[in-house]
């Protein structure tokens, strides 16, 4: 199987560092960890465990081909995830401005069709935009099913996975006849999510994604890495969404820690009328 | 002036209740001038499109085939975009469940539509309407606007309060189900599996109890008995699902549902950004946590430091008094 995964670095906020705003309105991310969006490392995991036998992880059984679009600094992120066992990188030149998901999109369409992959994984949100639109785009644009927020995968034969789609009510399976795009969710990474077909039924993964071993990041220094021009893949570039300004959201005024219980329940009922 | 189109979504023959937050946006997108009209699409939507005859929509369109059952979105998609551009609408919307957040996409990209995804707020201003979007974990939000003509927008459950009735009784009108996408064939439905549960969806919810990784596995039986004394939905953190202690759609954060009841209970929760993006929209919030330097206590209107397997409990005993 042959699968195509694009990915995207991010700027991640965490408790301690924050987004700002700048004076004319527009997000500032410095001082925000530059990462691979957790749920393409997701991805990359599962198109990994999608390709090999867990029991014997070194023999590729597949092709893993990881995309970004981003500078050149994006490189780095790229060889990160070659490390743990991606086969090739494609990086489309641009900068964060200059894309929306309905670019990406179309340009992804453009690599698909020179790729020709079985399977195109994607996360379902890149968590700085939280947008949660390329994969549905793509399918779309490639006229291909799609099976969105996978939490489980299960490929019996080549040309088919069973998907389990974490849904508001619980979960929806479907199965879909490959080509396919999939988004994945968080709990695509636990032990026993990814069932492939050259793995026995019985390996368990350890929890989450593998990490890279020294050796393989050294070695993957020499994976092939290719930069691709966006206008090249895609004539449209006009943006279909902008922003005009960003501002923070309200701060929530301070509460008070009660001393027990008992204060906690009078509390909820006499001041906060929420009993 | 915006003419909009509400798409509906169905659960068990019924419109879900997700839906009166899209006619909320509906009704604010167009109160600068314009009508709203809603598609009710899914098998037995001819049943339950009478369920939105009051809510001031200038039409009910009903798609109502068999080959709808079960949502697949390769069947929905091409007659949403087909009755979009039939009706002339200018903005295609559906609540962002995750219903909206699978469907919208592909029917913006059959339109060659710009999509909004997950908005919080609309402002008509100046024939244009700009759209509030939460972003980074709802640590900023950025002022969009959608270069296209026609528009796709899915508004937060959280953030529009339901629609109530207005009265009248719209016109309904049949629309033809357009042929699925060649895709289609390559979808199969192969089961449903849900926790059934009495208590209130999470989006519903007037009162919520979230439980975290300190739970372990006796997360329901800890926190059931406080969510039955409330009448509560039970949500949970992603550590707490991804450990299996709670299902995974009953995950609240940036990443899962999106709740902003009156009164949210985090129980064993450290408070992670990607939690807090989840819940921290709600009217009063209460954090149990042993450690009093739990981010959660940021958020928290009150703050009760203990440990939970025996403040719950105590908890339980003391609110059955007062209710
Ligand atoms: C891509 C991505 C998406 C994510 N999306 C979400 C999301 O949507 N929702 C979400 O919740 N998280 C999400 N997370 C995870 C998030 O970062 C945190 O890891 C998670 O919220 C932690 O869950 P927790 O608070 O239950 O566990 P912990 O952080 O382990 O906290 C447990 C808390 O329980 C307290 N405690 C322990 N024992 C007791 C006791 N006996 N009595 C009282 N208190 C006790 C501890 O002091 C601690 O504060 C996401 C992460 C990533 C990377
Ligand atoms: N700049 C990018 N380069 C490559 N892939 C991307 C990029 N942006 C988004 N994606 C992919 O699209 C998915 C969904 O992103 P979004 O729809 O923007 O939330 C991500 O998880 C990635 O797989």
């Amino acid at each position: 199987m042959k699968i195509l995964v694009p990915i995207k670095r991010v700027s991640d906020p965490d408790n301690a560092n924050k987004v700002k705003v700048s004076a004319a309105g527009k997000i500032e991310t410095t001082g925000l960890e530059n990462k691979p969006n957790p749920f393409d490392e997701y991805a990359v995991e599962t198109a990994l465990r999608l390709t090999e036998n867990g029991t014997n992880p070194k023999a590729r059984l597949g092709e893993v081909v990881i995309v970004t679009f981003g500078p050149k600094d994006t490189e780095t992120t790229l060889r990160g995830l070659l490390a743990t066992g991606a086969d090739r990188a494609i990086r489309v030149d641009v900068t964060d401005d200059q894309l929306d998901g309905d670019i990406l999109a179309r340009a992804l369409k453009a690599i698909v069709e020179k790729e020709q992959p079985d399977v195109v994984l994607l996360g379902k949100q890149a968590v700085d935009g939280d947008s949660n639109q390329v994969a549905q785009l793509l399918a779309e644009y490639l006229g291909w099913p799609q099976a969105t927020f996978a939490g489980s995968i299960k490929s019996d034969a080549d040309k088919a996975l069973v998907i389990g789609r974490e849904v508001d009510g619980g979960t929806l399976n479907v199965k879909v006849t490959l080509p396919a795009v999939v988004s994945v969710d968080l709990r695509i990474v636990a032990p026993t999510s990814v069932t492939s077909m050259h793995t026995p039924a019985t390996h368990k993964y350890a929890d989450g994604v593998r990490f890279a071993a020294l050796m393989a990041i050294m070695a993957a220094k020499k994976k092939p890495l290719v930069e691709m021009k966006l206008a090249d893949l895609t004539g449209d570039v006009g943006l279909k969404i902008t922003y005009k300004g960003a501002e923070l959201p309200p701060a929530r005024k301070a509460g008070v820690k009660v001393k027990n219980v008992q204060e906690l329940v009078s509390k909820l009922k006499n001041e906060a009328k929420a009993l | 002036m915006s003419n909009v189109l509400v798409v509906a979504e169905m659960l068990d023959g019924h419109v879900r209740k997700s839906t009166h937050s899209a006619i909320t946006f509906a009704r604010k997108a167009t109160a600068g001038g314009g009508t709203f009209s809603i598609l009710v699409i899914g098998a037995g939507a001819q049943a339950a499109s009478g369920e939105l005859a009051a809510y001031g929509a200038q039409k009910i369109l009903v798609a109502d085939d068999a080959s709808l059952k079960n949502y697949i979105c390769e069947r929905f998609a091409p007659t949403v975009a087909a009755v979009a551009k039939a009706g002339s609408f200018d903005v295609v919307t559906a609540t962002a469940s995750s219903y909206g957040k699978d469907l919208l996409p592909r029917v913006a990209a059959k339109l060659g539509a710009g999509y909004a995804p997950d908005i919080s707020d609309v402002t008509p201003a100046g024939g244009k309407l700009s759209y509030k979007r939460p972003m980074y974990a709802g640590n900023a939000y950025g002022h969009a606007e959608l270069t296209t003509a026609i528009q796709v927008v899915s508004p937060r459950q959280s953030e529009f309060a339901a629609a109530e009735p207005s009265g009248g009784a719209s016109p309904s009108e049949v629309v033809a189900v357009t042929p699925p996408d060649a895709a289609a064939s390559r979808v199969e439905f192969v089961s449903m599996e849900s926790a059934k549960s009495e208590r209130p969806d999470l989006g519903e919810a007037r009162v919520i109890v979230s439980g975290g990784r300190a739970l372990k596995e006796q997360f329901a039986q800890v926190l059931d008995p406080l969510a039955n004394a409330l009448g509560a939905a039970v949500g949970a953190s992603r550590a707490a699902c991804d450990a299996g202690y709670a299902p995974a759609e009953l995950q609240v954060g940036q990443t899962g549902r999106v709740v902003a009841p009156a009164l949210y209970f985090a129980i064993g929760i450290s408070g992670a950004i990607q939690h807090l993006a989840g819940m921290k929209g709600s009217k009063t919030i209460v954090a149990i946590n042993k450690d009093a330097e739990a981010p959660i206590f940021q958020v928290a209107d009150y703050g009760l430091v203990a440990d939970l397997f025996q403040a719950v409990p105590e908890l339980v005993t003391e609110i059955k008094k007062v209710l």
